[in-house]
């Protein structure tokens, strides 16, 4: 087996435990795009090229941008994940923009 | 003046002239005295309980219910979450030994290696004029499980319909405004980009018989297309190239061309043999019978459904 195709399979299997395991919802459809992405140069290295046009055109385009519209339609595109400690800074600043605006 | 009886009340004529002047009282009859005896008895009963019920019994008991409810939850939980293991268990090792049963893999002898797929490959050229052999596949020995495909992706999008659409009169005129902004960067990079994009689907659906693609990876693409256009320049625009009376005729029509084709090429032989469509020169773009004209048709139906799931999750009407 060529060392390309170990690398693919390799990036199929860390996308695949990548967006299970991402703590922000658009991370995990951002990972699910490229794991179509490389599904496809799979398919194409496996000689059929129909699938490869089908999984870049409906895995990477319309099923990600389906997954973003509900992902907008929740209200999941600015929310910030509270136990990320990172995030404090921001949530610290919404609360005083909130509370500046209600003065 | 006749002496009266002592028990004159009891006298039947006596009797008789109540009942006609209406001073008759009805004795109680045996069965509504026991009634009432027994109201009487659960009545005091319940006097009885009262004086030595306190509230703080009756909270007490409240509280052994709430407890025994939450105990039986949480054995109900955990006798759930048993019995999906159980379960699961069963199904993986029915689906094993179902493996196991299974012919080896790369043996000679295999069903996939029978004389369908072999003739598939050698007279598929022959007898379905297509050079693609998928498409020939697809369209040609096995196009009524394309027409079910196609007809599922289209009641998906039926589905879709009855859940998210929005009627008329909830529709708010300013939302589409409010909705929409205008992207400069998102505009110029449509404007380039979208008609490549169409027309490459096009080539895909219309040289499905000839090289690798076909009807739904090219509609796949062209749905893609229009979701980009939608997307850059607003659905205002976009109603004046695709409104919901174009998606409904362009789907109803292609689905019912296909289904009319295809049965017309079933009806006249499964295998081709007194079939009038020509099938042309193997290569040549108006070839291999009806596959360009089922390809097209595929890629139709998928085109607008894409674009249909789109405009449906985006705003709730196509």
């Amino acid at each position: 087996m060529p060392v390309f195709h170990i690398i693919l399979l390799g990036l199929l299997i860390v996308c695949a435990i990548a967006a299970c395991t991402s703590r922000k919802l658009i991370n995990s459809v951002v990972i699910f795009m490229s794991f179509s992405l490389v599904m496809c140069v799979i398919w194409f290295l496996l000689e059929s090229p129909d699938l490869a046009i089908t999984e870049a055109a409906v895995g990477a385009g319309v099923t990600s941008i389906l997954f973003f519209l509900v992902l907008r339609k929740i209200n999941a595109l600015n929310a910030y994940d509270a136990d990320d400690e990172e995030d404090e800074d921001y949530k610290n600043k919404i609360i005083e923009s909130e509370s500046e605006s209600h003065e | 003046m006749s002496k009266l009886k002592e028990n004159y009340k009891d006298s039947f004529s006596q009797k008789f002239s109540d009942f006609m002047t209406g001073d008759l009282e009805v004795p109680d009859s045996i069965h509504a005295r026991k009634k009432q005896d027994r109201v009487d008895k659960i009545v005091e009963a319940d006097q009885f309980f009262s004086e030595f019920t306190t509230s703080d019994d009756i909270q007490r008991r409240e509280l052994y219910q709430a407890f025994k409810h939450r105990r039986f939850v949480k054995h109900a939980n955990k006798i759930y979450s048993i019995m999906s293991a159980v379960i699961g268990l069963i199904i993986i090792i029915i689906l094993l030994i179902t493996v196991a049963y299974l012919p080896e893999f790369g043996n000679k002898s295999n069903p996939d290696n029978n004389v369908v797929s072999q003739r598939y490959i050698e007279n598929g050229l022959e007898e379905t004029g297509a050079v693609n052999i998928v498409s020939g596949m697809i369209l040609d020995y096995r196009a009524f499980d394309t027409f079910g495909e196609s007809n599922v992706l289209f009641i998906a999008c039926c589905c879709v319909l009855i859940l998210l659409r929005n009627d008329d009169d909830e529709i708010n005129p300013d939302e589409d405004v409010i909705d929409f902004k205008r992207d400069i960067i998102l505009e110029k990079a449509a404007k380039f980009l979208v008609p490549v994009i169409l027309v490459f689907g096009i080539y895909v659906v219309l040289n499905g018989h000839l090289s690798p693609g076909g009807g739904f990876s090219g509609g796949a693409i062209m749905g893609a297309g229009l979701i980009l256009f939608a997307n850059a320049y607003g659905f205002e625009r976009m109603e004046r190239l695709f409104s919901y009376s174009t998606f409904k005729k362009i789907t109803f029509g292609a689905l019912l061309f296909y289904g009319v084709a295809k049965s017309y090429s079933f009806f006249t032989g499964a295998n081709h043999l007194h079939s009038i469509i020509p099938l042309g020169t193997p290569g040549a773009i108006l070839s291999s019978g009806l596959i360009l004209y089922l390809n097209i048709c595929v890629g139709l139906v998928v085109a607008c459904t894409m674009y249909g799931f789109f405009a449906l999750f985006k705003r709730g009407r196509i």
